[in-house]
């Protein structure tokens, strides 16, 4: 039961990845897409869970934790591109 | 060592401390220093001539030099090489003792340069002549070509002159690599028999053999491609006259009497090997008469004293050149009596050998004196310096008299014999003589014609006719007696082997004909030399008087040719050959290199690109290689069909996408998703990896985003281009078939993994459950090490190239 049921979860997260993907290609603005690839990170972070239940393992929880982290910085890295054109700021001094 | 030796040597010592003495005595000429060397060796060397009528002794000695490739430094002394040595040495004297006096000690002049050239040159000849040892006469040969190249650029800031030196240097040094390549497949040869061997003379004593292998023939060509670049026979005789730059003693001794004869030296040391092979009789002959009757017919077109000197010296070359194919035939052992009829011809070739080296030179000579003293040797300047130079006037008539064949002076016994040899080859029954054999003795007479033409402008325009000072720089008077000693020698020389001939019978000529045609006699037998001025009323003094007649008409009716474009065109027209050729090289050259070094960096990829699906391809389709084979393949759950799907769209949208920040984030997401798959396939430690680097790696594109030029920010769409893409789905496609077959030749082969290894062991002798990590720092620890080498050397690049901007735009 809970094997079919992880895989049709699967298929569904993936198809909302392949969703997520359509939403960066066609935009239309940069504001789309970067939200977009944030949710690609969510949908990230959800399917290595399910992946982990179904290989019976712990071994993915770091890769987890470190989408949740990466797509945070990198939606704020981009955020800030689109408003100042630099990711790091110089110093003014 | 013995003293032999040292002959070679001797010069090559003396030249590194000839510029010692140059800057300690500048008050001395540096000649004096230089005069003993070759007297010396000249003095030394004819000790070993037979004066009392015997059978030379042939003295042979060798050092080793690298024995265990069997190159020795065997020097050999038989009659053909003391003959040499002793024109080298002595003419080499006498050369440098005109030098003395030619060229002034002067501040401007590098007298150094002059004299460690010249004896470079000397020892790289005696070299040459004494080496039994293939490698080591090469060698020597290539420092000839050097030196006199270096010679005939000695006044380096004249164009001309350095034209003519590479022009002799491409020319001769082309030759001698071919001739480097005979001597290897002659090595190879005697290598088939089980004894390979350097030494000549061996080489000599397996020529019965050697004649039936199937590289016999291609050593013969390059062999005599050599001999023919350096005796500047047809057509690569181009380089002597452009060569005359070269100040008048280099001239004299390079170009008359010494250099110029290593072509024929070789081909003489070689007869014993080929001759008596039909192509070589007809190549030496015929590629001799030619060159004499295009050297002749080429020499009376020209303006210039030394130039009419060049072209005679070519023809004359070429003389001896087909006396020694027409002797050849000796070697021929299916005629009766072969040896003593024939070998008239050798005869008539060592003879002119000698008398040509002493008339040449002493009119080269002859011709810098004029220069000297007149400041020009433009014939048409010239004239009327009979009464005002009345020694050289002297000189100059006798050996003119003996180039153009008149008796009684030595030439005339040559030319003489020469015709002897042609007629006596008409009558051979080899080779297919008797067809073609009437041309020699036709061709031979033509171009005896045109030598005494030649000989007659060379004679009338200088000394007879008007004076005319005011075209020349200097008043013209005879020259000192320093200047007028060597070329005295010479012609007396000329003389008294005009009038005894005989004295070099059985001293010279029967020696060097014993070492050019052995076996012919039995022990202890000599040839038949006899030398006479009166033959009788045969057939060669009715030719004699025929070149006298008809030379003296056509110089008389030469003033009606003279406006003929033949006449006017004085270079040699197998120069634009030569000239367009290497034009050709260079132009041909760069247009290849233009056409595939574009510089575009995406032109390289696609020659490395299309070289890959090339080279796959062709191994695939010669080894029928492709191989498929679907067990051991597991089922594909459901979302990983859409997982990979994506990966492929996304793949494939890429090179559409004209936004390049949305390219960068689509790139993105392909590495996540990349990233995904490594946890679908269960490796969480490059997951964790895969993507920290991708969020790094999309960072550091929109870093660098940021900082591209202002034009190109305007976002365009790529080029379409059919070819790319037909070579970048091919290069898909070899990859994918490679993948294929080489899992399907993984179930062929049953290999087993050495991860079991690692699976038992990671625990019990890394000490840690992590295998990835232990097989990284622990079984494979090395390749970490230089992983983490590779990230400090790019840290460090990055910071270098970003603190240390070079100024003013220079590239880094």
């Amino acid at each position: 039961m809970l094997y079919t049921v992880s895989h049709i979860t699967l298929v569904l997260m993936s198809l909302s990845i392949a969703i997520c993907l359509y939403r960066v290609f066609i935009g239309p603005t940069i504001a789309d897409r970067i939200v977009a690839l944030d949710t690609t990170g969510i949908n990230l972070i959800g399917f290595i869970g399910i992946i982990m239940i179904l290989q019976d393992t712990v071994a993915y929880s770091e890769a987890i934790l470190v989408i949740a982290i990466l797509a945070f910085i990198g939606t704020i890295a981009f955020s800030k591109f689109l408003e100042g054109g630099v990711v790091i700021d110089r110093n003014h001094h | 060592m013995s003293m032999l030796h040292f002959v070679a040597l001797a010069p090559f010592i003396v030249a590194i401390i000839i510029p010692f003495l140059y800057k300690k005595f500048r008050h001395i000429h540096t000649g004096w220093f230089v005069l003993p060397v070759p007297l010396l060796l000249f003095i030394y060397l004819i000790q070993y001539l037979p004066l009392g009528g015997e059978a030379m002794e042939i003295v042979e000695n060798t050092v080793a030099w690298v024995p265990s490739l069997g190159i020795n430094y065997t020097v050999y002394l038989d009659g053909l090489s003391l003959l040499f040595a002793l024109l080298i040495t002595g003419i080499g004297a006498l050369v440098v003792l005109y030098s003395i006096y030619y060229i002034a000690n002067k501040r401007d002049e590098p007298l150094n340069n002059f004299y460690v050239f010249l004896l470079m040159f000397m020892g790289a000849m005696l070299g040459v002549v004494l080496s039994d040892n293939l490698m080591v006469l090469y060698v020597f040969w290539e420092i000839t070509s050097l030196s006199s190249s270096l010679l005939i650029a000695y006044w380096y800031h004249k164009e001309k002159s350095r034209y003519g030196a590479l022009k002799s240097m491409l020319i001769t040094v082309a030759g001698g690599f071919a001739m480097l390549a005979g001597f290897a497949l002659l090595y190879v040869m005697t290598g088939a028999l089980g004894s390979a061997t350097f030494s000549i003379r061996e080489i000599i004593s397996y020529a019965d053999v050697l004649k039936d292998s199937p590289l016999f023939l291609p050593a013969m060509l390059l062999i005599l491609l050599g001999a023919f670049t350096k005796s500047a026979q047809f057509p690569f005789h181009i380089w002597l006259p452009d060569a005359m730059e070269a100040p008048t003693p280099v001239s004299a001794y390079l170009h008359s009497a010494t250099m110029v004869k290593a072509g024929i030296y070789l081909v003489a040391r070689f007869t014993p090997l080929f001759g008596g092979e039909a192509e070589w009789f007809w190549i030496v002959t015929g590629v001799g008469l030619f060159t004499m009757l295009w050297g002749s017919v080429s020499a009376i077109r020209q303006k210039d004293l030394k130039s009419i000197l060049a072209f005679s010296t070519i023809s004359q070359l070429g003389l001896i050149m087909s006396l020694l194919g027409l002797g050849s035939a000796a070697l021929y052992f299916d005629i009766p009596n072969a040896g003593s009829v024939y070998s008239v011809a050798i005869l008539a070739a060592i003879f002119h050998l000698v008398n040509h080296a002493t008339f040449k030179g002493s009119l080269f000579m002859v011709v810098g004196i004029v220069d000297h003293e007149t400041g020009t040797r433009d014939i048409r300047k010239l004239g009327g310096l009979m009464a005002l130079m009345p020694i050289t006037f002297t000189i100059s008539l006798i050996g003119i008299a003996s180039m153009a064949g008149l008796p009684p002076f030595n030439g005339f016994l040559s030319k003489e014999m020469f015709f002897t040899g042609t007629l006596q080859s008409m009558t051979l029954d080899i080779f297919n003589v008797q067809t073609l054999g009437f041309i020699f003795p036709v061709v031979a007479w033509i171009a005896s014609v045109f030598t005494f033409i030649y000989s007659m402008i060379l004679f009338f325009k200088t000394f007879t006719g008007k004076y005319q000072p005011e075209k020349l720089d200097k008043e013209a008077h005879e020259a000192p007696m320093g200047l007028l000693i060597p070329p005295i020698i010479l012609a007396s020389l000329v003389v008294i082997f005009g009038f005894f001939p005989n004295l070099l019978a059985y001293t010279i000529i029967d020696p060097a004909m014993q070492s050019i045609l052995p076996g012919l006699l039995t022990e202890g037998e000599q040839f038949d030399v006899k030398i006479y001025h009166w033959h009788g009323l045969n057939p060669e003094l009715f030719m004699t008087i025929a070149v006298v007649a008809f030379g003296t008409l056509i110089y008389l009716n030469l003033d009606r040719w003279k406006e003929t474009t033949f006449f006017m065109r004085e270079r040699d027209p197998l120069n634009a050959f030569y000239d367009n050729g290497l034009d050709g090289l260079v132009t041909g050259s760069q247009k290849v290199t233009k056409l595939q070094m574009t510089g575009l960096l995406r032109d390289y990829i696609l020659y490395m690109l299309v070289f890959i699906i090339g080279m796959i391809t062709w191994t695939f389709i010669k080894f029928n290689a492709f191989q498929y084979d679907f067990a051991n393949l597991t089922l594909v759950p459901p979302y990983l069909w859409i997982v990979i799907l994506v990966i492929i769209a996304a793949s494939i949208s890429l090179p559409f996408i004209s936004h390049r920040i949305s390219s960068i984030l689509v790139l993105g997401v392909i590495g996540f998703l990349v990233a995904l798959l490594f946890v679908i396939f269960r490796a969480p430690d490059l997951a964790l990896t895969q993507l920290l680097i991708e969020t790094v790696m999309v960072v550091l594109f929109l870093l660098a985003y940021i900082y591209l030029p202002e034009l190109k920010k305007i976002d365009v769409k790529p080029r379409f281009n059919i070819f790319n893409l037909v070579v970048s789905i091919g290069m898909g496609l070899v990859v994918i078939v490679t993948g294929i077959s080489v899992h399907a030749m993984r179930n062929d082969l049953d290999i087993t993994s050495i991860s079991e290894y690692f699976i038992e062991n990671s625990k019990a002798l890394g000490g840690g459950y992590n295998m990835v990590n232990v097989i990284l720092v622990d079984f494979r620890g090395m390749d970490t090490l230089l992983e983490v080498l590779v990230l400090s050397i790019a840290a460090l690049g990055v910071v270098t190239m970003i603190k240390l901007k070079m100024k003013g735009g220079e590239d880094i």
